[in-house]
């Protein structure tokens, strides 16, 4: 071990400065930052993808875009912000990060597949860069047959390999989560006083390993209908198109929860720490993951109500989308209630959180009109839906990533960030969300179609008011960037609990904590968020 | 070896995050399981799939099926119970400790693989020929042709049935997942030979073996399944 | 701009418009009670809980089960009822009534191409008649894409391999949106139509005139009646009319139960005369050998539906 000096402490980031040290390291929490690096990449191509296409979709003829463009972009940022960033943001940074500090462990069970989890997401991730370079693709997220595996002329095999190989880093993150929780627990971690951001990667981890291998296959079955002329979705050789739906949305339903659930574990956190209140109903909100998890596995066909699917097999899909409603409907009366007599505090990552609560609620609320059969009828393929999910991936996923970000992120590089300036952002992308989407519920309500960039001009004010609001939350985004960026230079040391937080991470861990997590031997003898408890009010 | 294992004691094969062996062993095997949880799921999806197109297709599966050389398919099975039982028998040896009967047995199971491999070969190529290759290589008269002399003699085939092509892709798309996992349990099987040759593993410590040991019986079971659904039915 | 001007709502367009927007109006209720309620609370909360002082150290609250049961209890009651109302309505807008006029509707990219009763044909532009139930038999010639009427708030996939139906009864003249709502390729935002529901009396002096020009009526070949027939006499009538043929009388059978070998019973419907003329073997008739070839490639998918259009025609079943 190091001798005293008078130099800081050791950590994990100076711990080795050699590019090597970086790409070879097996160091769960270096390996957060070099996804939180990955992911910010892709998330900027994609945000690029939407401003642009944003611009097009302003008036109602075409005037910057010819069709196949804008086709292309569209579909670029549906499958980068899904696959490469929504989907590994929370887990792959802050679930890296932090799930072995918050359970007391030295680090994930298997470091090594760790990093390859990583060089599979950026090897996924080429793969996709490689297909938009070379001329795109234009299938939309959804890669639907056979249009995707006969009729479209562009890049479907590179960006189908692409999504292919990027699942096996979140499977493989997945199986790591499961059997870090279950087996690296720190003495005195029972499941019941596991911070909730742990049993929501838990659930999240559940869906990685059993939802995401069935989407690998499904696109691999896509990529070889396509090369090499394999008949098994082609209705030319007798395969059934809608198949395919029921295989995509096996996967692509459950990912849903794979993107919100890991934003809930966060929110719990951030929630309890600026009210300084014990999360009321811990058991019912940790619980209600899994109960969201397993029922998110019998729902997939209510994407499918006008697909020629069974009207028999709706009902089912339908009455089970309610269900899931339900332990979402719990989570928020409880996060609600929590705030009471509370000693609350706006902080930037809790105007985050609020915020999310307040979106992810319309969110949740206007995905009950999308499992109503009959309002499904219309409402499918329009701009409803395309707010609805909005409202939960941006509103919701997007409003509590950036809520960790903030909260986290002293802890992660030992720098306090401005707060006014990251309270700015956190408002006006809260507003320029939802002049962004909230005109697109009625754009859909209205009857127009997603996917089209030429339309009919009574949806031209809902549009207008849509662009202007996302560039307003552009503004917004460059704000909390630039704050978050110069914080690494000009920000304060944060000291190892800023926020006054229960949890290991602030209480037992450095900022920015040691290369082994703790210094010293990690034992727990209370209960999670215990906000009464003095020691963690104490400066150290 | 002394038995009296405490959490200060470091074997040599502990890696350094875990507390003790038991730690590191229950991880390890939890972490294969849930891997095998995964797989499952992998080919879930194949057989989602085949069974809607059965369902859809019976004719097809009937002449598909009666075309298959289910002596072929039935040598196949039995080498891979067979590679099985050898890899079980490598697992015996590494809980002796027997160094040269675990490189024996995964060689013995390595060259029922192989077999394995040489058959399945064969197969392929006499649907080339007989030009039964959706996409690549498909002639409906051609097909037409094989599957008539191959029915059964109470059936007439006077058509290519719906569906037929569907049935071979499927064929080759599960079978071909199948065979991909056994190159990588060729890959696998060198790379842990190399390491008993080295003298990594002892009788306390040979999980990689016990996982490879899993994870090929896993691949037999795939067969096992795929046999019957696509040469029986 | 006047804002006011904006129009907020779509029209709508039938009785089950009207009985969609009660539904509609319903969930509209919820939802805004709940986010109004909830928001307000978060935001009362938020000032009267607000931090005065960083030595404030609020009390932990006990859990209890009142809120878990009664945040479970009313919002499982208020979702069943949406689950009801909205399955019924989904269930009866699936049902065609027995009157309606049948049209065939074919998607192809990027076009809409439509065939009335009567043969007359138009493309991208649907006329019908006011205050009679319309229903569409629609298949796709390449990828999938979904016949949107939001006016009417119905919807349904076109997919390539399967005919699927909707219907819809117009009350008022007028035209109305008609979109591709499944994404379909380059042109797919330009797949665009128009339904324009007419009075009785000008639908029937569009099917006999106007459109696409006089010669319309005048070629036989446009009807599919009369084209089905021209083509079941080439290549049909010889096996499958009268007893004693190689192949089962079906002339006047359309929309009957046939009987088959394996001794189970099969609609003669749209979809099995497809499959018999393209795989014939996959159903064989009772009594009679699997003789009959594929005519895959040889009748083309217009033909096959104007043989369907004139079996419907000279059947005698009551359909």
């Amino acid at each position: 071990m190091n001798e005293p000096t008078s130099k800081p402490k050791p950590n994990y980031l100076t711990s080795g400065n050699t590019v090597s040290s970086w790409l070879l390291t097996v160091d769960h929490k270096r390996i957060g930052l070099m996804y939180l690096l990955g992911m910010t990449f892709f998330f900027l191509i994609g945000a690029t993808a939407a401003a642009l296409f944003r611009f097009e979709l302003a008036t109602h003829d075409a005037n910057v875009f010819a069709n196949d463009t804008y086709n292309r972009l569209f579909t670029m940022h549906g499958i980068i912000m899904v696959f490469f960033f929504l989907i590994p943001a929370v887990p792959g940074v802050l679930g890296n990060f932090l799930v072995p500090l918050m359970i007391g462990a030295k680090d994930v069970a298997f470091p090594r597949l760790n990093l390859a989890s990583w060089y599979i997401y950026m090897l996924g991730g080429t793969f996709t860069l490689a297909a938009i370079l070379l001329g795109g693709i234009d299938t939309g997220w959804t890669f639907y047959t056979p249009y995707s595996s006969v009729y479209a002329d562009s890049n479907v095999i590179l960006a189908g390999s692409g999504v292919f190989i990027t699942g096996f880093s979140s499977i493989l993150t997945g199986l790591n989560f499961i059997v870090t929780i279950h087996k690296m627990r720190a003495p005195g971690m029972t499941w019941m006083r596991l911070p909730l951001f742990i049993w929501a990667q838990y659930a999240t981890s559940i869906i990685n390993i059993l939802g995401t291998p069935v989407i690998a296959i499904t696109l691999l079955l896509v990529v070889f209908e396509r090369s090499l002329g394999f008949g098994i979705f082609d209705p030319q050789k007798g395969g059934d198109p809608v198949l395919y739906q029921h295989l995509f949305w096996f996967y692509s339903h459950p990912a849903v929860y794979i993107m919100i659930l890991p934003g809930f574990g966060v929110v719990s956190e951030v929630l309890a720490c600026f009210s300084r209140k014990r999360i009321y109903g811990y058991e019912f909100v940790a619980f209600s993951s899994l109960a969201i998890a397993a029922i998110g596995f019998f729902v997939w066909g209510h994407h499918m109500f006008t697909s020629s699917q069974s009207e028999y097999a709706g009902l089912i899909f339908s009455i089970l989308t309610y269900l899931v409603g339900i332990p979402t409907a719990i989570k928020i009366f409880n996060w609600v209630a929590t705030l009471y007599k509370g000693s609350i505090l706006l902080s930037a990552p809790m105007i985050y959180t609020l915020g999310f609560i307040g979106l992810f609620l319309v969110g949740g609320l206007t995905g009950l009109f999308l499992a109503t059969m009959a309002l499904n009828v219309h409402l499918h393929d329009t701009y409803f839906v395309v707010a609805h999910f909005h409202y939960v991936m941006v509103g919701g996923m997007m409003m509590a990533w950036l809520a960790g970000l903030h909260f986290w992120w002293p802890k992660m590089l030992g720098k306090m960030y401005n707060e006014f300036w990251a309270r700015v952002g956190a408002v006006i992308i809260f507003f320029g969300f939802n002049f962004t989407f909230y005109p697109q519920f009625i754009a859909g309500y209205m009857g127009m179609p997603r996917r089209y960039h030429v339309y009919d001009i009574e949806y031209q004010p809902f549009q207008m008011l849509s662009t202007v609001g996302a560039y307003f939350m552009g503004v917004g985004l460059i704000i909390c960037f630039v704050t978050l960026v110069s914080s690494i230079f000009k920000g304060k040391p944060a000291g190892k609990n800023p926020w006054k937080a229960t949890g290991l991470e602030w209480n037992q861990a450095d900022s920015p904590p040691d290369q082994h997590n703790f210094t010293s031997p990690v034992k727990v003898d209370v209960e999670a968020y215990d906000y009464t408890d003095e020691r963690i009010y104490q400066d150290t | 070896m002394s038995h009296a294992v405490t959490d200060t004691e470091h074997k040599p094969y502990q890696q350094h995050h875990f507390e003790n062996m038991e730690q590191q062993t229950q991880s390890t095997l939890l972490g294969i399981w849930l891997f095998m949880a995964q797989e499952i799921l992998f080919f879930g999806g194949l057989f989602a799939a085949y069974t809607i197109y059965r369902i859809l297709y019976p004719a097809a599966w009937a002449a598909g099926a009666s075309s298959q050389n289910v002596f072929l398919g039935m040598v196949n099975t039995i080498v891979l119970i067979g590679s099985s039982v050898s890899i079980v028998m490598a697992v015996h040896s590494a809980r002796h400790d027997d160094r040269k009967a675990i490189l024996k047995w995964f060689a013995v199971t390595l060259l029922l693989g192989t077999v394995f491999f040489g058959i399945k070969a064969i197969e392929y190529g006499t649907k080339w020929d007989h030009q039964l290759v959706p996409g690549l290589n498909w002639n409906n008269e051609h097909a037409l042709h094989t599957l008539q002399e191959h029915a059964p003699k109470n059936v007439e085939i006077t058509e290519l049935p719906k569906g037929i092509q569907i049935y071979y892709s499927l064929y080759f798309v599960m079978t071909g997942m199948h065979a991909l996992h056994m190159v990588i349990g060729f890959g696998l099987a060198f790379w842990i030979m190399a390491k008993t040759a080295k003298g990594r593993f002892n009788s306390e410590y040979y999980p990689h073996i016990e996982y490879f040991g899993l994870y090929w019986h896993f691949v037999d079971i795939v067969w096992i399944f795929l046999f019957p659904l696509l040469y029986l039915v | 701009m006047n804002l006011f001007a904006v129009k907020t709502s779509p029209v709508a367009a039938s009785d089950y418009a009207d009985e969609w927007q009660n539904l509609w109006g319903y969930l509209i209720g919820v939802s805004v009670f709940f986010t109004v309620a909830i928001c307000a609370v978060i935001v009362f909360f938020a000032i009267k809980y607000r931090r005065r002082s960083d030595a404030d150290r609020p009390e932990a609250t006990k859990d209890g089960k009142l809120l878990e049961i009664l945040g479970s209890v009313i919002p499982f009651v208020l979702v069943m009822i949406m689950f009801f109302w909205g399955a019924k309505l989904y269930f009866d807008a699936r049902m065609p009534p027995k009157d309606a006029i049948e049209i065939l509707v074919t998607g192809k990219q990027w076009m809409w191409k439509m065939q009335h009763p009567n043969g007359k044909r138009e493309i991208n532009d649907l006329h019908v008649p006011v205050g009679v139930p319309i229903r569409l038999t629609m298949t796709s010639e390449d990828v999938i894409h979904s016949f949107y009427l939001p006016d009417f708030r119905k919807k349904m996939d076109v997919v390539p391999g399967k005919y699927t139906q909707m219907w819809f009864h117009p009350r008022e003249e007028g035209q109305y949106h008609l979109f591709c709502a499944e994404y379909c390729g380059s042109e797919h935002a330009l797949m665009v139509g128009r339904l324009h529901v007419v009075s009785p009396a000008k639908y029937e002096e569009f099917l006999s005139s106007g459109g696409r020009g006089a010669m319309a009526e005048a070629a036989a070949s446009d009807d599919p009646v009369v084209a089905g027939k021209a083509v079941w006499e080439a290549n049909c009538v010889v096996c499958h009319s009268g007893p004693g043929g190689i192949g089962p009388n079906i002339h006047k059978a359309f929309g009957t139960m046939r009987e088959l070998e394996t001794g189970e019973s099969i609609l003669m419907d749209e979809a099995y005369v497809r499959n018999s003329i393209i795989n014939p073997n996959d159903d064989i008739a009772k009594g009679y050998p699997a003789a009959m070839t594929s005519f895959k490639g040889q009748l083309s998918s217009t033909q096959i539906n104007q043989v369907i259009a004139y079996l419907k025609s000279v059947s005698e079943a009551d359909q």
